[in-house]
């Protein structure tokens, strides 16, 4: 943390998956949904969740570092589940 | 015999099990609240009952298992005290690393209520020493994220140290896919830890403790833990 840092809010979005080889079921009724629909073309679905997170921090590498806290303590189950977190400095989403 | 039964937000079978256990075993049992950190002097059993804690959010049983009552039901683990995790409770035990695995949905990505049947797969735990080899027990599922899994070399790990208590099975204690009614790996309804003092299931004893329920096999779980306490288990 270097002094004199201002603290801002970072949004954090985490992606999180579910790891290759878990079994998705959502995945798999989805895409047999959107093959009946006529999307032959398409080879797989993974369902996956998207977590925003507004954090408090100095830069945008300590806001990540507390994102990734977050994902190990609660977020994400690592048994099952792997995760991306990308920080951007300004709000996200519709408001945006 | 004294035993906790553990409300988290959303919990809604624990006054099931507080019956039961008075009905069957004449237990002395009191609930204990997530909030609190300390454990009753003196319980032999802590129960997680089922239900939907914090209502299913993120990932079933994920935030009651970082409750502080969980920290205190940890360490109560670890002294090898008996912890008994039902449906939600199975959840919350794996979500909380004192069981192995995950609970992931229903293979048929449906909410399943209806009672089934499961082998005694072992007779030597505290909780399951009053039954038979293989016996074969009546007793409801209601849940839609039931499916046990592990990873592949963990799941044979599972099975080599004989860890799996309850596989679900047919009315004379076949395994088939037939009668594995969520898609759980190798069929598998109840396992235990490797001490063998905490163990987790996914059918409901508590719904089958007497016989105007359609089934009293559960009190055979109950009884378990009366025997193995009354000959001083811990």
């Amino acid at each position: 943390m270097r002094r004199g840092e201002k603290v801002m809010t970072y949004t954090a979005e985490v992606l999180v998956y579910l790891k290759e080889g878990v079994l998705d079921t959502q995945g798999k009724a989805v895409k047999q949904s959107l093959q009946r629909l006529g999307f032959q073309d398409l080879e797989d679905v993974r369902v996956g969740k998207y977590i925003q997170l507004r954090i408090n921090a100095e830069n945008e590498e300590a806001a990540k570092a507390r994102a990734k806290e977050m994902c190990v303590e609660l977020l994400v189950n690592e048994l099952i589940e792997e995760f991306d977190i990308k920080v951007v400095d300004r709000p996200c989403g519709p408001q945006s | 015999m004294r035993a906790a039964v553990v409300v988290f937000p959303g919990s809604n079978c624990d006054r099931d099990v507080i019956h039961a256990l008075r009905t069957t075993v004449s237990a002395d049992t009191e609930t204990l609240w997530y909030e609190s950190s300390d454990l009753p002097k003196n319980i032999d059993l802590i129960v997680l009952p089922g239900g939907f804690s914090y209502g299913d959010y993120l990932r079933c049983g994920a935030m009651a298992a970082r409750t502080p009552v969980m920290k205190a039901v940890r360490r109560f683990a670890e002294k090898g005290g008996l912890v008994l995790g039902i449906c939600n409770g199975f959840q919350v035990l794996t979500e909380s690393r004192l069981l192995p695995g995950a609970i992931l949905a229903n293979q048929s990505l449906t909410f399943i209520c209806r009672s089934c049947t499961v082998r005694v797969e072992r007779t030597d735990t505290p909780f399951t020493l009053g039954c038979r080899e293989n016996q074969v027990l009546e007793m409801p599922i209601a849940h839609h994220e039931g499916l046990y899994f592990l990873p592949d070399e963990e799941i044979s790990r599972l099975k080599k140290e004989k860890r799996v208590v309850f596989r679900y099975c047919g009315p004379d204690g076949e395994l088939d896919d037939s009668h594995n009614p969520n898609g759980s790996l190798d069929n598998i309804a109840g396992i235990v830890n490797e001490r063998g003092n905490v163990m987790g299931l996914m059918p409901h004893p508590e719904r089958a403790s007497e016989k105007i329920l359609g089934s009293d096999d559960g009190t055979l779980i109950w009884n378990s833990l009366r025997i193995w306490l009354e000959k001083g288990g811990r």
